[in-house]
């Protein structure tokens, strides 16, 4: 146990602190200009994240209106069946890709530093490429609409709609520029992990954290384990579309099932990937206006990690009419219900928080209060739906509609809302106005209500979702033109809310610092605020340090905590231990670059591209990106410091340098890896899917791969793994000439690994159109060959490092997180080859 | 206990997150195992009206190994939880006080994670078979 510090009992003096400041303000500068956009600082990509997401909001909102436009009379011809199937599908596509998931990463990115004290998360630029790739696939996709080229599969774009029914290139486009998307998403994910587990302020043990980052790390990892299996889903879907491959034509083998599976594998989680963040919200809200520390910590945290997992148990909740066996459904409806546990003990705390505190009402607490009432009971229709028999009766209904949007308005849009009155001085320095808080709440809470309140019982009384009209004379007029004024009450609410953000504030006095007299770190903020986000990083006693600690604010203020100063003019950012946050490293972070927008626009290319057959094009655009990407590690990562620790105040000092678990790169590179592994488990998934299902998988016509290519190739890339590990010894033991024949032989080793695991499928002849055996078959094999070709670069791009000196036996991070790379590659072509070559040796 | 000991016991160094995640582990574990052996086992049989009475004891069986494990670790949870008596709420700046609160959650997420386990034990009470 480290002796806690206290601040200093002397300030420095004015003018040694004014010097502080002036050094601070210069390191973190924004650009001005055109090179603004240039900036990575998370305080400014997060309000352009924020911003666009608002808008996506917004655009898919509009096109909710759009449907209920035309759903308000029976017969309606306001959109065609095609536009209205396009609008949609882009309606439930916007919304759940482009608004719950990357609200929570915008959220985060913007505030959760400065809830952690920190001055930045661990690798702006990362953010910043995350960003760009998401404006680009954004506006990629919800620009296919306006040329009426937008997908019209639903947002889960169910084959064999989708593979065998829609030749237009809408699918396409939502495949690929999803899966561009979802890259950005698992980037911000991987970046948060890092930001809550190593970027806490000294003393800021893991029982002391704000709720809100153990909500954000149990999101982000859900985001890992999420969206892999819908990426590995939406290659197979492309490779069926562009390439014939049958993974869902069941004339060859394949079963549209699959796709359900691996979709809703995503999809059940995500809906808990966009109510835990929001949720999360609540639980820095509720204690500022109650008053009082929030009740139940560990229950809440019970809560977010007990609902992160057993929402992984339910994707088979929304197959229960695919003729799935009884005994599935009966454990996946078990799995739906034992859910409401965990989902329920937060409300709870919630409501105990308002209870033991003295109450103060409020805007936000408007929103709170709305928004989980609106919750509730989505969550008691979610219940219903759990039930497999009710659930064959509800199915497609607009039951399902409005169970979904009560989930999702209440559990999600209300607490942003909420949030985004209560954060908004900590964006410009101003509030929000109270008066059009509440006008809007009303609409929205009565508009929400008079629109999907009716929708039960239209969808009871079976109206199906997704088609475009309704006969008259079956009681569905009244209710449908209900539901139709009240979505218009709803965007008046909307329009009211905008123009409260949107409205010139200049008139407007400034927000006194920490209006709301809350508790947790974030309203240290001067307001406006600075540049560099917290004057001095501080020692945390207590969850809620600005009740709790004495002199707290003067104390950051005037720089009697840790890192005062930037003396070498660099940005810099803390990282401490995982469970009790000991300083361990002073980390120097990048500055403005527009390397992240030029690498995610080449990246973009690899992803739209091919929606146009255009593959030369796409090839040249990921060359490019390739080299754009290894430009920003070359001269942005990893860079050898001038000295070799760092006085960072209070007598402490840490390195300017690590490398291995302490290192924030070897965390990223884990949990990407993680993630990675993910999608792998997934194409195997596939594999077993095909084989439990369809008797003659693998059929007893077509020719396997044999084992002597696959054992060969596994030989060759295990070499490779074994002689990159000892390449990272001699490289620590100065043994240049070792590392350089090591490394040398393991490209070539590995080069021979490519062409003996794709020689397999190759030799005996396998065409994967014929069949879904030889198409997994060859998917596995090139997934092998694909991780082994980056492994090459990888290795190549650490002997460059060390030729040019950026890489010694002191300053290895390049090594240790390709050494760590490697040994996912090693598992991967183990179990690659395990499957492929070795399952049907044992049948 | 020895305040060198004490001391020892909650170091930072001997602590983890993944006791946290164990219980919920061990019901996915169990959730999946439970999953695909059903579905492997439905998908072997010609009569899907046929009872499978083997498979369902199977799937309690390895239920309760489930609820075993599960209890094991509830139990590392409770003796961090309870280390040197400790009151609740745990939230003092002290590693004694982090070390009860990871036993603390241990515990809750080891209660959730049994009563997810015993609600997919107890589906098997009523399916029969795999219609």
């Amino acid at each position: 146990m480290t002796e806690d510090i206290q601040p200093l009992a002397e300030a420095a003096s004015e003018e040694v602190r004014q010097g502080q400041e002036a050094r601070l303000m210069k390191a973190w500068q924004q650009p001005t200009g055109w090179r603004y956009w240039s900036e990575v600082n998370n305080s400014i990509v997060g309000l352009w994240y924020t911003a666009l997401v608002f808008i996506f909001l917004l655009f898919g909102g509009l096109l909710a209106l759009m449907m209920r436009i035309q759903l308000a009379i029976p017969g309606n011809t306001f959109l065609s069946p095609n536009l209205y199937s396009q609008v949609f599908t882009m309606h439930g596509s916007v919304m759940m890709f482009l608004f719950a998931i990357p609200i929570f990463e915008a959220v985060s990115i913007l505030f959760l530093p400065q809830m952690m004290g920190a001055r930045e998360l661990p690798f702006p630029r990362l953010s910043a490429f995350g960003f760009w790739a998401f404006l680009i696939g954004g506006m990629f996709l919800c620009g296919s609409i306006f040329f009426n080229a937008g997908p019209t599969g639903g947002w889960f774009m169910y084959p064999p709609l989708t593979s065998r029914y829609q030749p237009g290139i809408g699918a396409d486009m939502w495949l690929l520029g999803f899966s561009f998307i979802e890259v950005s998403a698992i980037a911000a994910a991987v970046e948060l992990i890092v930001g809550v587990l190593k970027c806490r302020p000294p003393g800021m043990r893991i029982h002391l954290i704000p709720l809100y980052a153990w909500y954000v790390l149990v999101a982000a990892g859900m985001i890992l384990f999420a969206f892999p299996p819908l990426i590995t889903g939406s290659m197979l879907l492309e490779l069926e579309r562009a390439f014939n491959w049958p993974f869902f034509d069941a004339a060859r083998g394949g079963d549209p099932l699959l796709w359900q599976h691996l979709f809703w594998l995503f999809g059940h989680p995500e809906v808990y990937i966009a109510f835990l963040p929001s949720v999360a919200l609540v639980a820095m809200i509720v204690p500022a206006f109650a008053r009082t520390p929030i009740a139940g910590y560990k229950w809440i945290v019970l809560s977010a990690i007990g609902t992160g997992f057993l929402s992984f148990g339910l994707w088979v909740h929304h197959m229960f009419t695919t003729g799935l066996p009884g005994v599935t459904l009966a454990l996946f409806s078990a799995a739906s219900q034992s859910v409401a546990i965990p989902t329920g003990v937060q409300i709870f705390c919630f409501i105990a928080t308002v209870y033991v505190g003295r109450l103060r009402s409020s805007v936000p607490m408007l929103y709170v209060a709305g928004g989980l009432a609106t919750f509730v009971i989505g969550g008691l229709t979610g219940v219903m739906v759990a039930v497999a028999s009710f659930n064959f009766q509800a199915h497609d209904t607009h039951f399902v509609v409005a169970h979904l949007h009560s989930v999702l308005i209440g559990g999600t849009i209300f607490p942003v809302i909420a949030a985004a009155y209560y954060f908004f001085p900590l964006i410009n320095g101003k509030l929000l106005s109270e008066r059009l808080g509440r006008i809007a709440f009303w609409l929205l809470f009565c508009g929400f209500n008079i629109t999907f309140l009716p929708m039960h019982f239209t969808g009871l009384r079976g109206m199906a979702r997704r088609v475009y009209t309704y006969p008259a004379g079956i009681g569905l007029e009244g209710l449908n033109l209900t539901s139709s004024i009240g979505a218009l009450i709803l965007a008046a609410g909307f329009g009211v809310l905008l123009w409260d953000i949107l409205r010139p504030k200049g008139k407007d006095a400034d927000s006194p610092r920490n209006p709301w007299e809350a508790g947790s770190l974030e309203w240290l903020q001067e307001m406006p605020g600075k540049p560099w986000g917290i004057r001095s990083i501080p020692e945390i006693d207590s969850r809620y340090p600005l009740w709790e600690q004495p002199n707290f604010v003067r104390d950051v203020d005037e720089g009697r905590f840790f890192m005062p100063d930037a003396e070498e003019g660099k940005r810099e950012m803390l990282v401490t231990s995982i469970i009790d946050a000991k300083p361990e490293q002073c980390l120097r972070i990048p500055g403005p670059s527009f390397i992240t927008l030029i690498s995610a626009i080449f990246l973009g290319g690899v992803f739209i591209f091919p929606t146009f057959k255009m593959y030369w094009s796409m090839a040249v655009s990921g060359a490019i990106a390739l080299g754009c990407i290894l430009y920003w590690l070359w001269e942005g990562s990893g860079l050898i410091p001038e000295k070799e620790e760092k006085a960072i105040g209070h007598g402490v000092t840490v390195p300017l340098y690590v490398s291995g678990p302490s290192s924030v790169g070897w965390w990223a590179m884990m949990i990407t890896m993680l993630a990675d592994l993910t999608a792998f488990v997934s194409i195997v998934f596939g594999y077993f899917f095909y084989w439990t299902l369809h008797k003659d998988f693998p059929p007893a016509s077509i020719a396997g791969p044999g084992w002597i290519w696959p054992v060969a190739g596994l030989m060759a890339s295990l070499a490779a793994w074994a002689l990159t590990l000892l390449a990272r010894g001699w490289n620590r033991k100065e043994k240049a000439g070792w590392f350089y024949a090591g490394m040398g032989s393991a490209v070539v080793l590995a080069v021979f690994g490519i062409y003996a695991l794709v020689a397999g499928p190759s030799q005996a002849a396998m065409n994967p159109e014929e069949n879904v055996y030889p198409a997994m078959v060859w998917l596995l094999a090139i997934w092998a060959a694909v991780h082994v070709a980056a492994g090459i670069i990888m290795q190549l791009y650490c002997v460059a490092r060390r030729y040019a000196g950026r890489m010694t036996a002191r300053y290895d991070i390049d090594i240790a997180n390709v050494t760590l790379y490697w040994h996912f590659v090693a598992i991967t072509v183990a179990g690659c080859v395990a499957v492929m070559a070795g399952f049907p040796l044992l049948r | 206990m020895s305040s060198h000991g004490t001391h020892h016991e909650v170091a930072e160094e001997r602590q983890s997150l993944w006791l946290l995640v164990l219980s919920p582990s061990i019901w996915a574990v169990h959730f999946l195992a439970s999953y695909a052996g059903a579905a492997v086992w439905c998908s072997t049989i010609d009569d899907r009206a046929q009872s499978v009475d083997a498979m369902r004891l199977w799937i309690v069986l390895f239920g309760l190994v489930a609820l075993l494990c599960i209890g094991i670790i509830a139990r590392i949870g409770w003796r961090k939880y309870k280390f040197e008596g400790g009151d609740p709420p745990f939230d003092k700046d002290t590693a004694e006080d982090r070390h009860r609160f990871l036993g603390a959650a241990t515990v809750l997420l080891s209660g959730v994670s049994a009563i997810a386990t015993i609600y997919s034990c107890l589906s098997m009470l009523f399916i029969r078979n795999c219609l």
